[in-house]
C-alpha cells in the first residue's frame, strides 16, 4: 500500500526548510524501501508548527510539527507512517483544537487538496459554484453575491455585488475582471495562501465574476514578492484550461473567459485600485481621479470589476451554497467570513477563518497565545500599514468593519500584527511617514511632501525641539493628509500616526493629560 | 567572451523578448520583467529599442522602470538578498538583523559587496509575517531568521557560488 504524507509548498512553510524535509522524507523511506507518495499540499495556516508533515493513515490524517530536515529518520523510526506516537506528534489533524474552533468557509480545502491537482478540486466540491452560476442569468448571479452581503476584502468593504452590479449594467464590446492580487499590507499572507493553496478557488471566482457581468477576460495582478504563487497559479490555470474550464465555450456553455497573471513589480500604491490598473496597462502606477469609477471605465477604458483575492475566492462557496448560507455568519453589516492573519510578536501566528464577531482579545491570547516573547502585548496594528494601533484597552473589539470604524480604526485586510511592550510608538508612527514616503505615487502634494514633513516633525518630536508645537503641527499635517490626499495611502498614513500618538502619548513625551512636557 | 561580445549578446537577448512581448496588452510590463529574468537588470541602452516597439517616448520607459522598486537599472551581485522592513518583521527584531546584515556585509542598502557576491535591498512585506523577521535570498525566502542564520545564508551563497 502506498502511503499519502502531505508536505507543504506553502512559501511559509518553505521558509522554515519544507523542501530539505520533503527531500528527507524522499530519501529516507526510499532508503528503507517504503512506498510512500508525497502530495505538496497548502499550509493548514499554524505556522508555528511548520514544517507540518501530515501521514494518511486510513483513518485520518495525523500531524506532525514542525519537522525540521534532522527529525526524519527518528520519525521513520518511529513508525511515523502509521501514525505512531512520536515528540512531535499532534495527533489528528482535524482534532487541533486551533483548526476546530474556525470556520473555514473561503479556505475550505486550502492545506488538504494538492493544490494543483484539478481532480482533487472536483473531489472537494470544487467547480459546484461555477455550475450552478451556469444555470443562471448575470444578473440572478449579481443578486446572490448582494445578498450574501460579501463585501471587498482587500480593505475598503465595499458591496462585492453592488460593484459587480455597475459593471453589469454597463454597455461595452469589452469588459474584465481583474483581481487585486498585490498583497502588500505588512501582516496579510491569506491571499498569498489561497493561491498557493488552491489557486483553482480563485479561478472559479474569477470565472463566475466574468459570466455574471460579461467579461470574457481575466488578470490577476500578481506581485513580484510571490514567486511560488506564479508557480501554482500558473500551474492551475494550465489545468483548468486544459478541462475547459477556462477559454472557449467554459463546460459547453457559450461562455468565454480567459485568465492571465500579470506580475507587479513591487510598488505598494499598485494595491489601490486605479493605480493597479495604470499598471497593467504599462504605466506608472499613478492613481486615477475618480469618477470615472473603475466599474464603468477602468482597464483600457472598459468597464472591469476588481476585486480582491479573497472576495473573488469567497464566491464560490457563495453560489455552492446560496447567498443565504454565507450570510448566515457574521455580525451587524459584516456578513460571512474573514480570514485573519495573525503576525508579528505571537506565540501561534497563523490563519484564523473566522465569522466576523470575534474579539482582538480572542485573537491574541486563544489563538495566538500571547506574545511570542513573553513580555505583555502593548499594541496592535489591525488593516496593514494605513491601520491604526490599538491599546489594551480596545482589545475587547468585536471584529466587524463598523465596530473598528467607530475606533477610528479599520479591519483592512484582516492582517493583526503584535507588538510587545519594548515597542517604540513614536518610531512606528515615524516609520509610517517613511512608508508613505518611499511608497507615495507623487501624484498629489499632500502625500508626496506630507509624508517627507511627517518624519521630520517626528523626529523634531522625538528630540524635543518647540515640542508643543511640533505635536500641534503633526496634528494639522495629519489633518491635510487626511482630506487632501488622492488616495488611501496618503489619506490613510494619518491613522497608525495619530493612533500611535492618541493612545501612547507617553512615547512621543506627551503626559496623559496631553499636554507636552514642555508646556508644563 | 569579450566585453563586447556580452554586450552584442545581451541586446540580441532582449531583441528577442521584445519580439516576444510587444504585442501584449499592455506589453511594457511583461517586457520590463522578461529582461530583468533573463539579465538580471534592465539596461538604460535597450529604451531605445523599447520605446520603438511600443510607440512609447524614451522617458516614458525610463519614467515606468524607475517608478517600481522591483526593476533596476544596474547589474546587481551575484546574489540578492532583501530584508523586510515593514510592521511584522519590526515587531520581531529586523532592524537588529538589518543592521547586522549591513555591518557584515559592509554595504548600505542598494548597495553591491566589494566582491559583487551580494546586494542588499530593504523590501516591504514578503507575506511570511507569520514567520518574521524574514529574508529573501534571490527567489528564496526564510523566515525566523536570526543574526546568526543571517551569517549562515550569507556563507551558503558564497559556497553555492564557489562549487559553481
Amino acid at each position: 500500500m502506498v502511503t499519502k504524507i502531505y508536505i507543504p509548498r506553502d512559501s511559509s512553510a518553505l521558509a522554515v526548510g519544507a523542501e530539505k524535509v520533503a527531500a528527507a522524507v524522499t530519501a529516507e523511506a526510499k532508503a528503507r524501501g517504503l512506498n510512500v507518495e508525497i502530495v505538496r499540499n497548502g499550509s493548514r495556516g499554524l505556522y508555528w508548527l511548520e514544517t507540518m508533515v501530515e501521514v494518511d493513515t486510513g483513518q485520518g490524517r495525523v500531524a506532525y510539527g514542525p519537522v525540521k530536515a534532522a527529525d526524519v529518520a527518528a520519525l521513520f523510526d518511529a513508525d511515523f507512517i502509521h501514525g505512531k506516537p512520536h515528540a512531535l506528534s499532534l495527533g489528528l489533524t482535524e482534532e487541533i483544537d486551533w483548526l476546530k474552533k474556525q470556520q473555514r468557509l473561503t479556505f475550505a480545502r486550502v492545506g488538504i487538496t494538492d493544490p494543483v491537482s484539478l481532480e482533487e478540486y472536483l473531489a472537494h466540491d470544487g467547480y459546484k459554484g461555477l455550475n450552478n452560476a451556469l444555470k443562471l442569468s448575470g444578473a440572478e448571479i449579481v443578486k446572490t453575491v448582494t445578498d450574501s452581503g460579501l463585501r471587498g476584502r482587500g480593505g475598503a468593504a465595499f458591496p462585492t455585488g453592488i460593484k459587480w452590479n455597475t459593471v453589469l449594467g454597463c454597455e461595452a464590446d469589452q469588459k474584465y475582471i481583474v483581481c487585486n492580487a498585490d498583497e502588500g499590507d505588512s501582516g496579510t499572507y491569506s491571499d498569498r495562501m489561497i493561491m498557493e493553496g488552491d489557486p483553482f478557488v480563485l479561478i472559479e471566482g474569477m470565472t463566475i465574476a466574468g459570466v455574471a457581468v460579461g467579461a470574457t477576460q481575466g488578470y490577476i495582478y500578481l506581485r513580484s514578492e510571490y514567486p511560488h504563487a506564479l508557480i501554482t497559479l500558473n500551474e492551475a490555470i494550465t489545468a483548468a484550461n486544459k478541462a475547459g474550464y477556462l477559454g472557449d465555450n467554459i463546460l459547453g456553455s457559450d461562455k468565454t473567459f480567459h485568465l492571465e497573471v500579470r506580475r507587479a513589480a513591487g510598488a505598494y500604491v499598485c494595491g489601490e485600485e486605479t493605480s493597479l490598473l495604470e499598471s497593467l496597462e504599462g504605466k506608472r502606477g499613478l492613481v486615477r481621479f475618480k469618477p470615472p469609477l473603475p466599474a464603468i471605465e477602468g482597464l483600457f477604458g472598459k468597464p472591469t470589476v476588481v476585486n480582491n483575492v479573497i472576495s473573488l475566492a469567497s464566491v464560490p462557496i457563495i453560489l455552492d451554497k446560496g447567498a443565504q448560507f454565507y450570510a448566515d455568519y457574521g455580525m451587524g453589516r459584516s456578513r460571512g467570513t474573514l480570514p485573519i492573519q495573525l503576525a508579528g510578536n505571537l506565540k501561534q501566528c497563523g490563519l484564523v477563518e473566522l465569522a466576523f464577531g470575534a474579539t482582538l482579545r480572542e485573537l491574541l491570547y486563544d489563538f495566538g497565545g500571547g506574545s511570542a516573547s513573553g513580555k505583555p502585548i502593548r499594541a496592535v496594528q489591525v488593516g496593514g500599514p494605513l491601520g491604526a494601533y490599538l491599546p489594551e484597552s480596545q482589545f475587547d473589539t468585536p471584529l466587524d468593519y463598523e465596530e473598528f470604524a467607530k475606533l477610528w480604526a479599520v479591519l483592512g485586510h484582516g492582517g493583526i500584527v503584535a507588538f510587545d511592550d519594548s515597542v517604540d510608538m513614536a518610531k512606528m508612527a515615524r516609520y509610517a511617514f517613511e512608508f508613505c514616503a518611499v511608497e507615495s505615487c507623487g501624484k498629489c502634494t499632500p502625500c508626496r511632501i506630507g509624508s517627507t514633513r511627517g518624519v521630520e516633525v517626528i523626529d523634531k518630536i522625538t528630540s524635543g525641539k518647540d515640542h508643543a508645537k511640533n505635536i500641534q503641527l503633526v496634528r494639522d499635517l495629519s489633518d491635510t493628509m487626511l482630506n487632501g490626499s488622492l488616495c488611501a495611502l496618503g489619506g490613510m498614513t494619518p491613522y497608525p500616526v495619530l493612533s500611535a500618538l492618541n493612545h501612547f502619548p507617553e512615547d512621543f513625551g506627551v503626559s496623559s493629560t496631553g499636554l507636552s512636557s514642555e508646556a508644563k | 567572451m569579450s566585453d563586447s561580445q556580452t554586450i552584442q549578446n545581451v541586446s540580441a537577448i532582449i531583441d528577442a523578448l521584445i519580439k516576444e512581448h510587444q504585442h501584449r496588452a499592455g506589453a511594457l510590463l511583461p517586457l520590463l520583467h522578461a529582461i530583468q529574468d533573463a539579465i538580471g537588470y534592465v539596461p538604460e541602452s535597450c529604451y531605445a529599442s523599447i520605446s520603438k516597439a511600443l510607440s512609447l517616448s524614451v522617458a516614458e520607459v525610463h519614467g515606468v522602470v524607475t517608478f517600481y522598486h522591483h526593476f533596476r537599472t544596474q547589474k546587481p551581485g551575484r546574489h540578492v538578498m532583501q530584508i523586510c522592513r515593514a510592521e511584522s518583521c519590526q515587531a520581531m527584531g529586523s532592524e537588529a538583523l538589518e543592521a547586522h546584515a549591513k555591518q557584515c556585509l559592509n554595504i548600505d542598502y542598494h548597495q553591491t559587496t566589494a566582491d559583487g557576491a551580494v546586494t542588499l535591498e530593504p523590501v516591504y512585506c514578503l507575506g511570511n509575517c507569520a514567520l518574521s523577521p524574514s529574508v529573501m535570498v534571490d527567489d528564496e525566502i526564510y523566515g525566523r531568521v536570526s543574526p546568526e542564520e543571517l551569517d549562515a545564508l550569507i556563507k551558503e551563497a558564497k559556497i553555492a557560488e564557489a562549487k559553481a
